[in-house]
């Protein structure tokens, strides 16, 4: 009787008991794999990702997606170099430029949808070839580097006293706060009830395009805070930075138990999703497999995910 | 050919849906040459019976004897191939395709492999000369008017070379000039001895065109008549007479003050300068055939669609309410007729979709308050007589009767003072019909302003107290005070078919 609840929690449940198989078995194959260094290293890895798929779960709860965030990364990292190592500017404004060059990105992606009613695909895609295009020209092929420690600091750095690093904190606390407005917050609510049904929604007397427009403009401010996560990291912003990421973070959110048509998932599930995806990265990194076949193991941990949500929904549906 | 002349008889045709008996023993018949009308009102199963002969419908029972032999209607194809042609409601047309395309899809005249454009192009023209149709053969659906789309699937109709014609309403988009170049190729039809089987609500154009007209009521056969021997009333009379019983129990209160006043609301060709007001403590109830315009009256005033002039009046205030959330706010609660698409999320569970239309209620220091939402959705849901095992149920596992409840306690979570019910009893069973009606009665008592858009003339009757009857897109009458006492069927009929003058001063 409470099939949703239920689902919904078997979906987390069994993304969190693929990853532990999948932790046991690279831990028997590949000794390296349950070293503390490589643990570390491993949720260092996930920091990028994570705050990118959180995004993209917002907007994929709204039944919707973006497949541009990846260029956004790269664009929000370009303009962030350009203005503190070309301009000279201080660390502090050339990131909140990112996140807000971020967040511009997908409030027009949000209006572009919610008011002119393009296919989510389509305006994300034209999206994702401008921003990629904006950054290489900006770039012009220059790699921009040399940042200052306190500005890597989010990246590098460890919380005093401890060996925990910042970056891990910092995720955790996110998925925290939006844990808390999905659940708490009318925000939250209606972002599921838009995925669920929206002319329903529309018609409970909320401006649905608001919440459609904010869904996105979230989503492309995590694509400029990961912007900043990744810069901070490597020590250099790319025009080429961020290739793929959308993928592998509308895959962490799959795994995670969303469902692509909208409506429900969570975003725990989205965490473990991006732990996953991180993992098996990890373990054929291990087992030297080269990253070209990694793509392609990949792609089909992808496409089970998306098989298995489509079950669930024709599960869901038979039940009826 | 069978001794009595008939190309086609069925008898005792019924057809059951889930829940319903859309026909019950039903019987009609045609013969050649003559326009059999086919009249009943909204839902009397005129539509249920053609797709059946037209092998739409193949789950009936009963018989058809075609041209002398007894048939059975397994397929549209095989049908089509007896000589059966329909021109349903809706148009079938695909609009980036030319009209020529349209008429022979799916067999198309070929040369080789490849399509004989240039013969299907002449026998496209050839069809609509004979129909005296001026259409381009050529021109893309896309770029004619409704009407000319009519035309075009007339000529697709007739291409398929035709014994019996069913013509589905085929009036209610067509301009004064294009029914009448209709009725011309009836008149032809006719001549040439196709059946012509024709359903529409306009009285006028049936006493123009129709030979026989046959009767139903609520899925039964009432009777068939020869058009010249009945008068306008006789035809109103046998399509709706049934008697009203206690079946609506109606609540004595007095009524309040004007809660909702609408003035010359207009949009396109869908309302024409349309008024009208509803008081607290009263129901007011909206009555008219398909295509009336109620629903998009509604909609409008709620601000769930855009509408081109027009004030809404909200306690004495004008409002500018163009959005529902605006529509919200003034107060107002709309209950569209479909829930499962517009009414609720049916993913949800009914916690859930009971306190969307007003999350603020449950908003606590720290966000919302889970616990209290719980809590009064569940009494809402309840004091709805809402049965589910849980309020964790999911939406879509609830049957439409109880669906409709969570609709309500939806809507009672707003705190609204003006409930509008867009058919708020269709597709629900007899039991949970009167305890929506009961529900209905309580807002009322409670001084809310109900307003109830109702196809079903009894129930409308029954549980209003003034009702106003619109005409494609005009408030075409208004019944109150004196005038509910006595009230006949035939008069709101009258109304709703344009049979009976207006009494509504312009």
């Amino acid at each position: 009787m409470e099939a949703k609840k239920k689902k919904l929690d078997l979906g987390n449940m069994s993304a969190l008991i693929v990853l532990i198989v999948l932790c046991l078995f690279l831990s028997i194959i590949q000794p390296a794999f349950r070293t503390s260094s490589n643990i570390i290293n491993i949720l260092q890895q996930v920091t990028v990702i994570a705050v990118l798929a959180l995004g993209e779960s917002l907007v994929i709860f709204l039944g919707r997606i973006d497949i541009s965030v990846g260029s956004v990364v790269a664009l929000a990292g370009i303009v962030m170099g350009k203005v503190i190592i070309e301009a000279g500017l201080p660390s502090i404004v050339g990131i909140i430029i990112a996140l807000a060059l971020g967040a511009a990105c997908g409030c027009f992606n949000g209006v572009m949808i919610a008011k002119f009613r393009l296919q989510p695909m389509i305006a994300t895609l034209a999206m994702m070839s401008m921003a990629r295009g904006a950054a290489l020209t900006i770039a012009d092929g220059n790699t921009i580097t040399g940042y200052s420690n306190g500005f890597r600091w989010i990246s590098v750095g460890t919380i005093p006293g401890t060996s925990i690093p910042v970056q891990i904190l910092f995720m955790i606390l996110l998925y925290i706060v939006f844990w808390y407005i999905m659940k708490y917050r009318k925000f939250g609510r209606y972002i599921y009830s838009v995925g669920g049904n929206e002319e329903a929604t529309r018609l409970s007397g909320i401006d649905t395009d608001k919440v459609i427009i904010a869904g996105y403009a979230l989503c492309g401010l995590m694509a400029g805070l990961a912007s900043y996560i990744l810069v901070a990291k490597l020590n250099s912003a790319q025009s080429t930075a961020g290739l793929d990421y959308e993928m592998d973070a509308i895959a962490s959110s799959v795994i995670g138990g969303a469902s692509l048509l909208g409506g429900s998932g969570n975003l725990w599930g989205t965490f473990v999703g991006a732990i996953i995806m991180i993992v098996i990265r990890n373990g054929l990194n291990l087992m030297n497999v080269s990253s070209n076949l990694q793509k392609l193991v990949l792609g089909i941990v992808i496409l089970i995910a998306v098989l298995a949500d489509s079950f669930r929904q024709k599960a869901a549906a038979g039940k009826k | 050919m069978s001794d009595n002349g008939y190309l086609l008889e069925m008898n005792d045709i019924t057809v059951e849906f889930p829940g319903v008996k859309a026909l019950d023993k039903v019987k009609f018949n045609a013969k050649r040459g003559e326009v059999h009308v086919l009249l009943g009102e909204n839902g009397a199963g005129k539509s249920t019976i053609m797709k059946v002969l037209a092998g739409v419908n193949t789950n009936y029972t009963g018989t058809i004897i075609w041209k002398g032999e007894e048939i059975v209607a397994k397929s549209i194809a095989e049908q089509r191939e007896r000589g059966v042609s329909i021109i349903f409601q809706e148009m079938n047309l695909l609009k980036n395709l030319t009209v020529a395309e349209n008429i022979y899809l799916g067999r198309q005249p070929m040369k080789g492999r490849n399509i004989d454009w240039n013969k299907m192009n002449q026998d496209a023209r050839a069809l609509l000369d004979s129909i005296h149709s001026n259409i381009d053969e050529k021109a893309l659906v896309s770029t004619l008017t409704v009407g000319q789309m009519q035309m075009v699937e007339i000529s697709k109709a007739l291409s398929f070379n035709c014994d019996i014609l069913i013509m589905d309403e085929p009036t209610s988009a067509l301009t004064e000039k294009e029914v009448d170049a209709l009725f011309d190729i009836i008149a032809g039809l006719k001549a040439k001895g196709v059946a012509i089987v024709y359903i529409s609500h306009r009285l006028a154009e049936i006493m123009a065109i129709g030979d026989r007209i046959t009767i139903f009521r609520d899925g039964k056969y009432i009777s068939t008549d020869y058009v010249k021997d009945l008068t306008m009333d006789e035809m109103v009379a046998k399509m709706v007479g049934r008697d009203l019983t206690d079946y609506y129990p109606k609540v004595d209160v007095k009524p309040g003050e004007k809660m909702l006043e609408v003035n010359h609301i207009s949009e396109g060709s869908v309302l024409k300068d349309v008024s009208f007001y509803a008081r607290g403590g009263e129901i007011t109830g909206f009555y008219g055939l398909m295509g009336a315009g109620r629903t998009e009256l509604m909609r409008a005033v709620y601000g769930a669609d855009r509408y081109d002039s027009g004030e809404v009046i909200v306690k004495g205030k004008k409002m500018n309410i163009r959005t529902p959330e605006q529509g919200k706010k003034a107060g107002i609660a709309l209950l569209t007729e479909d829930r499962k698409n517009q009414g609720l999320i049916l993913g949800f569970d009914l916690t859930w979709n009971v306190s969307l239309t007003n999350l603020d209620r449950f908003m606590g220091p720290f966000g919302l308050d889970l616990a209290k939402e719980q809590k009064i959705c569940k009494e809402l849901a309840d004091s709805m007589r809402t049965k589910t095992p849980s309020m964790k149920q999911l939406a879509r596992n609830l049957s439409g009767g109880n669906q409709q409840k969570v609709v309500i306690a939806k809507w009672l979570n707003s705190n609204a003072d003006i409930i509008i019910f867009d058919e708020p009893t269709r597709g629900i069973d007899v039991g949970a019909k009167a305890e929506i009606y009961g529900i209905m009665n309580d807002l009322k008592k409670e001084g809310k302003a109900v307003i109830m858009v109702s196809s079903e003339l009894a129930e409308c009757m029954g549980v209003s107290d003034r009702i106003y009857v619109m005409h494609e897109g005009v408030m075409s009458g208004l019944i109150e005070g004196e005038d509910m006492k006595g009230l006949t069927e035939e008069i709101v009929v009258g109304y709703a078919t344009g049979a009976r003058e207006s009494n509504i001063k312009a």
